[in-house]
């Protein structure tokens, strides 16, 4: 059985805990860094991340990128969304096709 | 340009011969892939941005409604209200294989399929905002789910694609006109050795012959000089 988690700010993630998700509420990058490869290395699929977070942790980010599990999918904090998820789709498309074509 | 060492000989030739028709049946193959993992891709990725277009405006909204209620309730509570979750998630896991690539379905079970249940918390002393909040997310959360298994597996397929266009791009533009070359050079070479051979021969032939009539020249003009001094006849000529 795998486990869902995720991972922000205290304010942008504890309403998650209603739904029953794993909260892991970071203050800090190394906090979140230590947390990070903690779960990847237990059961979890999916670990939500707010941007907010994800923009301090790129390379820890890029490392999970190709594998299998778990996959980190950027959410909006509280304070808004950052556009780096939008970002990465863009990205994607540039790493598989050469160009933006969308 | 040949590559710096090759044996011009028929054995290499023959080598050479082998591995381009393996190269280019390879790189048939690899484009076909390619192409089908590029349709698949382009599709994933239209839903992959529809999605997080509408997860991020529901996670939004929900963050709004947050904001309100932790403003309207001292941080213990908001804290206390949504300790134990009455709601669980179990997420199972399988994977589908597009192109050659393992991809995740994930399938999910809460432990609750009364949408009223997903509240933790009793309502006397909660605002009614938490409650939107809650309830914002508890609909989006579908989305998100979806989310995660689509943007993953389009970062695996532009990974899968990246790989495989590289592939066809090095075979196609560098080892098949290189084993070509290589190719035309064994062929021109073998070709040249045969002509010099060939040569050669003639050439040994013609010294052979020439060495063939001198002789006979000599005996001929020997067996002229006694018949012409000569009382007798020589006893065999």
């Amino acid at each position: 059985m795998y486990k869902i988690a995720v991972m922000g700010d205290m304010d942008s993630v504890l309403g998650f805990k209603a739904l029953g998700l794993d909260v892991c509420p970071v203050a800090t990058p190394e906090e979140g860094r230590e947390a990070l490869h903690r779960m990847a290395k237990e059961n979890y699929a999916i670990i939500y991340m707010t941007e907010q977070l994800a923009a301090q942790l790129p390379a820890e980010i890029a490392r999970y990128k190709d594998a299998l599990t778990p996959a980190i999918i950027l959410i909006p904090g509280k304070e808004g969304s950052l556009g780096i998820g939008m970002a990465n789709v863009k990205t994607a498309v540039e790493r598989a096709v050469g160009a933006d074509i969308l | 340009m040949p590559s710096t060492t090759i044996n011009p000989t028929r054995q290499e030739l023959t080598r050479l011969k082998n591995r381009l028709r393996t190269s280019v049946r390879g790189h048939k193959l690899l484009k076909d892939k390619r192409d089908e993992l590029m349709k698949q891709f382009m599709d994933v990725v239209r839903e992959n941005r529809a999605l997080r277009k509408r997860v991020e405006e529901g996670l939004m909204r929900a963050h709004g409604s947050f904001t309100v209620a932790a403003a309207l309730m001292s941080p213990e509570m908001l804290e206390q209200s949504l300790l134990y979750p009455k709601q669980s998630v179990e997420l199972d896991m399988t994977f589908q294989n597009i192109m050659s690539v393992d991809v995740p379905q994930y399938h999910f079970k809460t432990s609750s399929q009364d949408p009223g249940e997903v509240y933790p918390y009793g309502f006397a002393q909660t605002s009614g905002e938490l409650d939107d909040a809650v309830d914002a997310m508890s609909q989006v959360f579908q989305d998100m789910l979806r989310l995660a298994e689509v943007e993953k597996t389009s970062q695996l397929l532009a990974e899968e694609i990246e790989k495989t266009r590289r592939r066809v791009n090095a075979l196609e533009y560098v080892k098949i006109p290189q084993m070509q070359e290589s190719i035309k050079y064994i062929t021109m070479k073998l070709d040249e050795n045969e002509r010099a051979n060939t040569i050669r021969l003639m050439k040994v032939k013609d010294m052979i012959l020439k060495e063939a009539i001198q002789e006979k020249r000599e005996e001929d003009a020997k067996a002229i000089r006694t018949f012409a001094s000569g009382s007798e006849a020589p006893r065999q000529v």
